[in-house]
C-alpha cells in the first residue's frame, strides 16, 4: 500500500475525450469542403440549439434562475443585427459582436426588475419581459413592425462574394459560437464563480453564509448569458435573413425546445445539453412529418425523464460508466502498486 | 370621456383577468406550485366549453354545467397523477413539468380543433348593453365581472368557512404536521387543483364568448392571470380581483392612446409596481 | 401483563444517510404511561416521527394494535387511532384556536373527546376560541396543542417535550391536567427532558442514548445512578 495519493482534474476518459474532441472540430471545421448544402444547414442550426441550451442550463442548471424567457435575448439579437446593419452600416460580423454586448447591457435593468421575484415566479416574470420585447419591436415600423423584414441583399452580399461562401461563413460563425459557449461554460464553472455556483446550488443557506453573494453571483451569470444568447440570436437570424417579432420571440422555439433539449440530455452538466442537442435533432428529423404529434411526444418525454431520471440521460450514462468528460470537480488518484 | 369610458370597460375586463389569476392564487396558496400549463388550461376550458354547446346544442352559460365538473375532474386526476410527484424542495421539476404539460395541451388542441380561431355563440348576450348616463356597459363584461365577484367570494368561502378550507390551510401551514391530523395531503392538493380547474373552467368559457380563441393563446392567459396575482400580492384572492382591475385598466387606457400599446400598457404597470412594490399590493404570505 | 397496543422491533430510522436509531425495541402496554428519556440528539423526536410514520420505517418494525405500521402514511396511522403532540406546539397559525381544535377531530373517531370536554379541559381555550392560534401564550398554545391531540379520540397520545419553553407555574398545571387525559384508558408516551416529571407521571421509563435503548425499567424503581449512566453513557 502506497501513500502517493494525487489530486487531480482529468481523469483518462477526459484525455480521450478531448482528443477525440478536438478531432470532431477539425472534421466539422472543413465541413464546407465535403458536406451538402442542406447538411450545413442543418449543423449550423444544431451548433446554435447547442450553444442556446448550454446557455440555458449554465443558468437553470447551476444558477438556479429558471427562465422561460430567454426568447427575449435571442429576438433582441436577431433585432440588433438587422437595426445595426440596416441603420448603422456595420458589417454583418461587427454588428453580432455588439448585439451581445447590448444583450448584456439590456439584461442589466432588466435583472434589477425580475430578480425581486423568487422561483417559478421568477420564471414567469422573464416571460413577461420577453412579451414586452416584442410588443416593443413590434411598434418599430421602420423594422417592419408587426409583420417584420428581410435582409437587404446589399448587406447579405458584403459579407462574401458568392453564395457558397457566405454559407460557409455562417456556418463556421454558427461553429465558432457553439464552441466558444461550450468552453466559456466550461471554464466559468472551473473558476472561483463556478465554485460559488455550485456551492449556491447546493445550498443556498449555508454558502451565504460562507460569504458568497448569492445576488451578485447569480446576476453575473445572468447578464453574461443574456449577452452570450443575444449573440447566438444575431446567428439565427443571419442563417435566416428574415425577422418578425413572432419568430424573433417564440417561447416555443426559443426556449421550449431548448428547456426539453438540456431535460432530456441531463440538467446541470455540461454534457448534458449536447447529448440533449443530438437526441433532440435526431428525434426531429425522423419524426418531423408527425407534426404536433412529435411534439406532443417531446413533452411527453421531458416529463416522464423529469419525474422518472430527473439527471437525464447524461446523468445516467455517468453515473452508470462513472464517467465525465469536462471534468469540474476534483479526483483522488491512487497510482496503482508498481 | 374616452378616458373614463376606458377606465370603466377596463375596469370590467380586470374580472376576467381576476378569474384567470384566482386558480393560480389558490394552488400557489395551498401547495406553493405554480401552474405554466394555466394559460392552456383556460384555453382547453374553452375549447370544452365549444364542443359542448355544439354537441347539445346549448348555450355557452349552459355549457358550464358540463365544462365546470369536467375540469375539476382533470385538475384532480392530473395533480394526484403527476404533479404531486413533482412537489419538494425543487422547484425546478414542477416547472418543468408543467410547462411540458402545457406544449402537450397546446398541441393536442391543435391537433383536435386545428389552428383556426374559434368563437363561442352567445347570442343576443354579446351585444346586449346597458345605458349608464353616458357610458354604455355591455352586459357580457358586467356578467363577467360578476362572476368573478362571486367566485372569489365563493373562494373566499370556501377557504375560510369550510372543512375542505380548514385542510387547505392546514396543509399549507404545515403539511407533516397536517398529515398527523389525518389529512390525506395527496388528496388535499388533488382538491385544491380541482377547485382551481373549476375556476378555470368559468374563466375559459367566458374568454371564449368575449373574443375567438386558438390553441397557442394560452400563454398570454397564464401571463395576465400571473400579473393579477403579483399586483394584487400573494396569496391574497381579493388582492387578484385589484390586480386584474389594474390590468384591465392599464390596457384600456394604454389602447386609447395608441392601439397598438394596450398589451404593452399593461406589462408596464406590472413593471412599474413590481418596481415600487416588489410584494404586491396586499401581500399575505411571501413567495 | 395488559396486551401491548405498541411494539417497536428493531427500529432503525435514518435522516438521509444518516442513521438517527439503532434497533430499537420497545412495548407500550393499553392504558399505561410510558416515558422516554434522553439527551438531546439521542434520537427521541426522530423515535417519535418514525412511530407517527413521518419517517418511513419497514413495515413490521413497528405493530400498533396487531397491525404492521411502519410503512404506513401518516395520516392512514392517525386514522387508526395514533395521535401526537408535536415538539413546539406546532400549531397551524392561518386557523383559529376553535379551528385548530376541530382539524384535530376530522379522523371522527368513536370516543369520549369533543369540542365541549377540550374546553372543559381548558376553559381558557373557550375564551379564546375565535383569536389566531398564534395570538395565545406558550401556555395556552400547548393546550391547543393538547386538545387537539385529543379530539382524535385516539387509542396512544404521544407528547414530545410538552413542557419546553414553558413557565414552571403552566408546566404544572398541564400536567396536572394529565391523569385526566389518561385515565380514560387512553395510553401515553411522554417524551421529556424533565427527568423527575417523567417519572413521576409515567408507569415506566426508556432511556436513549445515542439512537439506542440504554435503560428500560419501572418508573418508580430505577435509581439515580442507572439513570444518570444511561443518560451520559458514563461509568
Amino acid at each position: 500500500m502506497t501513500n502517493h495519493i494525487r489530486i487531480s482534474r482529468t481523469s483518462s476518459a477526459a484525455k480521450l475525450a478531448a482528443v477525440l474532441a478536438a478531432l470532431i472540430v477539425v472534421i466539422l471545421i472543413a465541413a464546407p469542403y465535403w458536406a451538402g448544402r442542406a447538411d450545413m444547414r442543418l449543423m449550423g442550426e444544431i451548433f446554435l440549439y447547442l450553444a442556446l441550451a448550454s446557455l440555458w442550463n449554465l443558468l437553470a442548471g447551476y444558477a438556479g434562475l429558471v427562465s422561460v424567457g430567454q426568447q427575449a435575448y435571442v429576438g433582441f439579437g436577431g433585432y440588433m443585427l438587422f437595426a445595426l446593419t440596416i441603420f448603422a452600416g456595420l458589417p454583418p460580423v461587427v454588428a453580432i459582436a455588439l448585439a451581445g454586448v447590448l444583450g448584456a447591457l439590456i439584461s442589466i435593468p432588466v435583472a434589477a426588475l425580475i430578480f425581486r421575484l423568487r422561483g417559478a415566479y421568477f420564471a414567469i416574470g422573464t416571460w413577461v419581459m420577453a412579451e414586452v420585447f416584442r410588443l416593443s419591436f413590434a411598434q418599430v415600423s421602420a423594422l417592419g413592425g408587426g409583420s417584420g423584414t428581410s435582409l437587404p441583399t446589399d448587406i447579405v452580399r458584403s459579407m462574401a462574394d458568392g453564395r457558397s461562401e457566405r454559407e460557409a461563413l455562417a456556418y463556421w460563425l454558427a461553429l465558432g459560437a457553439a464552441l466558444v459557449v461550450v468552453t466559456a461554460v466550461y471554464l466559468l464553472l472551473r473558476s472561483r464563480k463556478g465554485l460559488a455556483l455550485t456551492a449556491i446550488r447546493d445550498n443556498e443557506l449555508a454558502s451565504a453564509s460562507l460569504g458568497i453573494d448569492i445576488w451578485r453571483t447569480k446576476f453575473f451569470v445572468y447578464v453574461v448569458t443574456s449577452g452570450l444568447t443575444a449573440v447566438i440570436g444575431a446567428l439565427i437570424f443571419l442563417q435566416k435573413l428574415r425577422i418578425s417579432p413572432d419568430a424573433a420571440f417564440s417561447v416555443n422555439d426559443w426556449t421550449a425546445f431548448v428547456i426539453f433539449i438540456v431535460v432530456i440530455g441531463g440538467i446541470g452538466t455540461i454534457e448534458g445539453p449536447i447529448i440533449g442537442t443530438l437526441i433532440f435533432f435526431l428525434l426531429r428529423e425522423t419524426l418531423a412529418d408527425l407534426g404536433t404529434i412529435y411534439l406532443m411526444v417531446l413533452g411527453l418525454v421531458a416529463i416522464v425523464v423529469m419525474l422518472k431520471a430527473p439527471q437525464g440521460v447524461w446523468g445516467f450514462i455517468s453515473q452508470r460508466f462513472n464517467l465525465q468528460l469536462f471534468p469540474l470537480g476534483y479526483r483522488v488518484e491512487r497510482p496503482k502498486d508498481s | 370621456m374616452d378616458l373614463v369610458n376606458a377606465v370603466v370597460q377596463g375596469t370590467l375586463l380586470g374580472g376576467l383577468y381576476a378569474l384567470f389569476a384566482a386558480g393560480l392564487s389558490l394552488i400557489f396558496g395551498v401547495m406553493r406550485l405554480v401552474n405554466i400549463a394555466h394559460g392552456d388550461l383556460i384555453v382547453l376550458a374553452a375549447y370544452l366549453g365549444l364542443t359542448t354547446t355544439a354537441a347539445l346544442g346549448v348555450h355557452p352559460l349552459v355549457a358550464l354545467i358540463v365544462v365546470v365538473p369536467a375540469m375539476a375532474g382533470i385538475g384532480y386526476v392530473l395533480q394526484r397523477a403527476v404533479l404531486n410527484h413533482t412537489l419538494g424542495d425543487d422547484i425546478l421539476p414542477p416547472l418543468l413539468v408543467t410547462f411540458g404539460l402545457s406544449v402537450i395541451i397546446q398541441n393536442a388542441l391543435l391537433e383536435g380543433y386545428s389552428a383556426d380561431p374559434q368563437k363561442m355563440d352567445a347570442g343576443a348576450l354579446e351585444t346586449a348593453s346597458v345605458a349608464l348616463g353616458p357610458l354604455s356597459l355591455g352586459v357580457l363584461p358586467l356578467l363577467t365581472f360578476a362572476f368573478a365577484i362571486a367566485v372569489i367570494a365563493g373562494l373566499q368561502w370556501v377557504f375560510y368557512r369550510t372543512p375542505l378550507g380548514r385542510a387547505f390551510r392546514a396543509t399549507s401551514d404545515n403539511q407533516d404536521i397536517a398529515q398527523l391530523m389525518g389529512l390525506n395531503k395527496r388528496h388535499v392538493f388533488g382538491m385544491a387543483m380541482a377547485l382551481a380547474l373549476a375556476v378555470t373552467a368559468v374563466a375559459g368559457i367566458l374568454l371564449g364568448i368575449r373574443t375567438s380563441f386558438d390553441p397557442s393563446v394560452g400563454g398570454g392567459r397564464l401571463i395576465f392571470g400571473f400579473e393579477a396575482v403579483i399586483i394584487g400580492g400573494l396569496g391574497n384572492l381579493w388582492g387578484t380581483l385589484v390586480g386584474g382591475v389594474i390590468l384591465g385598466v392599464a390596457q384600456t387606457v394604454g389602447a386609447t392612446i395608441n392601439p397598438g400599446w394596450q398589451l404593452l400598457a399593461g406589462h408596464i404597470a406590472f413593471l412599474v409596481i413590481l418596481a415600487v412594490r416588489p410584494n404586491g399590493l396586499f401581500p399575505r404570505i411571501s413567495g | 401483563m395488559p396486551e401491548p397496543i405498541l411494539t417497536l422491533r428493531g427500529l432503525d430510522a435514518f435522516y438521509g444517510d444518516f442513521q438517527a436509531l439503532y434497533g430499537v425495541d420497545l412495548t407500550v402496554s393499553e392504558g399505561e404511561v410510558l416515558a422516554i428519556i434522553g439527551a438531546n440528539g439521542a434520537g427521541k423526536t426522530t423515535l417519535l416521527r418514525s412511530i407517527s410514520g413521518l419517517i418511513g420505517n419497514m413495515a413490521e418494525q413497528v405493530q400498533f394494535r396487531g397491525a404492521s405500521i411502519g410503512a404506513e402514511r401518516p395520516d392512514v396511522i392517525a386514522q387508526m387511532g395514533l395521535a401526537m403532540v408535536p415538539e413546539g406546539r406546532q400549531l397551524f397559525p392561518s386557523l383559529s384556536v376553535a379551528e385548530n381544535l376541530m382539524i384535530g377531530g376530522r379522523v371522527n373517531r368513536e370516543g369520549p373527546w369533543n369540542l365541549r370536554k377540550v374546553y372543559d379541559l381548558f376553559p381558557i381555550l373557550e375564551e379564546r376560541k375565535a383569536q389566531a392560534s398564534t395570538s395565545l401564550s406558550g401556555g395556552q398554545q400547548q393546550m391547543v396543542a393538547i386538545g387537539r391531540a385529543l379530539m382524535a379520540n385516539p387509542d396512544l397520545i404521544m407528547f414530545d417535550e410538552i413542557s419546553l419553553g414553558l413557565a414552571p407555574v403552566i408546566i404544572r398545571d398541564i400536567y396536572k391536567a394529565l391523569p385526566g387525559i389518561v385515565g380514560g384508558g387512553m395510553s401515553a408516551v411522554i417524551v421529556e427532558q424533565d427527568i423527575t416529571k417523567a417519572l413521576e407521571v409515567s408507569s415506566r421509563v426508556y432511556c436513549l442514548q445515542e439512537g439506542r435503548v440504554s435503560l428500560e425499567g419501572k418508573s418508580d424503581a430505577v435509581s439515580r445512578e442507572d439513570i444518570a449512566r444511561a443518560y451520559f453513557g458514563v461509568e
